[in-house]
């Protein structure tokens, strides 16, 4: 390729990394020289469903990468717009289909803002208890999935979906579904577990830190595993706080930010938790932040299930048929498994909301990623993606 | 000392490794179609309407065709169509009956909010997850004589449930009953003393011979 036709380097540099074409071509760059795009997805098994990465290489390092997403776009939102409140609630159990759980709750939380609803002492115990179990799935699968994509093909994962499956045999237990539970509902939770549920989840729970245990001897002072994490990826709080990211990926680079502490929505306030922070903003402490927040959640769900009351799970005056909230505007957010889960309602008065929007955190996480992967190589591109955890259901909706 | 770390990792997996021939705790899979596991009680999968009676779950469908579950239904897939005449039901009452009734599971997403809706405790979730078919239109689209199931078979796969409902069906019922008998009482203690009294002379009678109010 010669750089001295000057219109034929303009219509390289606007085919830069263009949305469609061969998977792998050469491209131009005044700066970089000859370069090297390489396009990574949306079928590809360590980009966690159906995203594609066009990354550009001089040599091996990435000098560009280009997130592209929008495979699983399913109009979620113009679909709510269109489903009464009630029926809306099945439909955020697909946006982030690993937690349904937070994700029925975010809702839950965002009609009751508007619709002034109260919610019931043991159902909102109930929501915490799902909530941070739920926290323990997601966080267990991330890291089980993150060592996937560093190469330990597959033990630790299957680990990882060992522990996830009997938090979700409680769940299909109580709600009757592994992972679509359809739990939450304005005003309370659907279904009150049996003594004998709480007694499995208590015993559940009690048991947990030794697997983080087990798996952290198995893997956290991997030589290989320090060698590849510590240094990779790393984003500085500045950058973090600017493009509004939340979680453990914000927490990870030492800022403290916790809506469970900040907003201290429900009952959060009553507990005595500790929030983990990072120091370096790497992938090592990102994953370092995930088994942090599991030992933090057992301790949570440890205190819900010492003081769990009783009572009722729904409030009486909560009404299933026929829900229509005054007219006027919420948003409603919690700490999801990976950040600020909200969701922002326009009601107009009639059954369906007159406007409905999903403030997800793992497209706002995902902004960064070109930040964390310049001057590393392709593969820790994948490392540092599988540390952000981003779930594809929620990032196109 | 480098590679300790590798090697107590590699310690954990023969644990594992040699777990899962012995210990309980690690074996933690079955044989799927040989081996089953039982599922839990709240097991959720498609709907099915409930009928009174299993020698004819056609005729004693406690379903009265109110539509509720058509409107609310998340992702439409109930197809409802009310009969012209009516039948009676299990408490003797005329109702409506769904002349059709199709549900297309191939639509379907499990979400339970038709039982939810429901005021005639009618529908409720099924607990077949076989359910594999070779033609997605005539097979998955399960019409009134696929989806009518006994009430003995909810109460097999549902027992706690079904036995509540049961309960508060038969209370309802009762109350029907009683509001019933009492209002026939009131009938024939308010239709004795006109009887007995002349009928030009009764304060009821004068009613229906007032004028019209202007317009």
């Amino acid at each position: 390729m010669s750089c001295s036709d000057q219109t034929g380097l303009d219509a390289e540099l606007l085919a830069f990394g263009r949305q469609s074409g061969p998977t792998v071509r050469a491209v131009h760059d005044q700066f970089h020289g000859d370069l090297l795009e390489v396009s990574m997805g949306p079928q590809h098994p360590s980009t966690h469903g159906v995203f594609r990465m066009v990354a550009t290489l001089d040599g091996e390092q990435i000098v560009k990468l280009k997130p592209v997403f929008g495979y699983l776009h399913r109009n979620h939102e113009k679909i709510a717009e269109n489903t009464t409140y009630l029926g809306s609630m099945p439909y955020t159990d697909r946006l982030d289909y690993l937690c349904s759980m937070t994700t029925n709750w975010a809702y839950a939380l965002a009609v009751e803002k508007l619709s002034g609803q109260a919610v019931p002492d043991r159902a909102q115990y109930l929501r915490i208890i799902m909530g941070e179990l739920t926290r323990l799935v997601n966080h267990s699968c991330l890291v089980g999935f993150l060592f996937n994509d560093l190469g330990t093909s597959f033990t630790p994962l299957l680990y990882a979906f060992r522990e996830r499956e009997k938090i979700l045999d409680l769940f299909e237990s109580l709600s009757g579904s592994r992972m679509m539970c359809n739990y939450q509902r304005f005003g309370g939770c659907r279904v009150d577990p049996s003594p004998a549920w709480l007694a499995a989840a208590r015993a559940l729970v009690d048991n947990f830190p030794r697997f983080l245990d087990e798996y952290e001897r198995m893997l956290t002072g991997n030589e290989i595993m320090l060698a590849r994490t510590q240094g990779v990826g790393r984003l500085d709080p500045a950058h973090a706080v600017n493009a509004g990211l939340t979680g453990p990926v914000l927490r990870a680079s030492g800022v403290d930010y916790d809506i469970r502490k900040v907003d201290g929505y429900g009952f959060y306030p009553r507990f005595d938790f500790r929030v983990p922070l990072g120091a370096h903003g790497d992938t090592y402490d990102r994953y370092m932040m995930r088994i942090l927040e599991m030992r933090e959640s057992v301790k949570i769900l440890q205190q819900a299930f010492k003081d769990l009351p009783a009572g009722p799970i729904m409030d009486p005056k909560a009404k299933i048929r026929g829900f229509r909230p005054k007219p006027g505007e919420a948003y409603g957010r919690i700490e999801g498994p990976k950040g600020e889960l909200g969701f922002y309602l326009i009601s107009d008065g009639s059954p369906n909301p007159y406007r409905y929007r999903v403030r997800p955190p793992s497209l706002i996480n995902l902004t960064l990623l070109e930040e964390m992967c310049l001057g590393h190589t392709i593969a820790d591109s994948v490392v540092i993606l599988g540390s952000i955890d981003i779930v594809l259901g929620e990032v196109d909706r | 000392m480098l590679g300790t770390g590798i090697l107590k990792g590699l310690l954990v997996t023969a644990k594992n490794f040699t777990g899962s021939y012995h210990d309980p705790k690690r074996m933690v899979t079955v044989e799927y179609p040989e081996q089953k596991t039982v599922l839990p009680e709240n097991y959720r999968n498609f709907p099915f309407l409930v009928s009174e009676s299993a020698d004819d779950p056609m005729g004693t469908l406690r379903c009265v065709a109110c539509q509720i579950c058509e409107k609310e239904c998340p992702p439409q897939c109930i197809i409802i169509e009310k009969s012209k005449d009516k039948k009676p039901d299990a408490a003797g009452k005329q109702q409506f009956y769904p002349a059709i009734f199709s549900i297309d599971t191939s639509v379907c997403m499990s979400c339970q909010i038709c039982v939810e809706v429901c005021p005639f405790d009618s529908i409720k979730m099924d607990k077949v997850f076989e359910i594999a078919a070779t033609d997605r239109f005539q097979d998955l689209l399960l019409t009134r004589d696929r989806l009518a199931k006994s009430n003995s078979y909810y109460h097999q796969i549902h027992p706690e449930e079904a036995a509540e409902v049961d309960g508060r069906l038969a209370a309802e019922r009762k109350i029907a009953e009683e509001k019933a008998k009492a209002a026939a009482a009131a009938k024939a203690a308010a239709a004795k003393p006109a009887a007995s009294v002349n009928p030009a002379s009764a304060p009821a009678a004068p009613a229906p011979k007032t004028p019209p109010p202007a317009a």
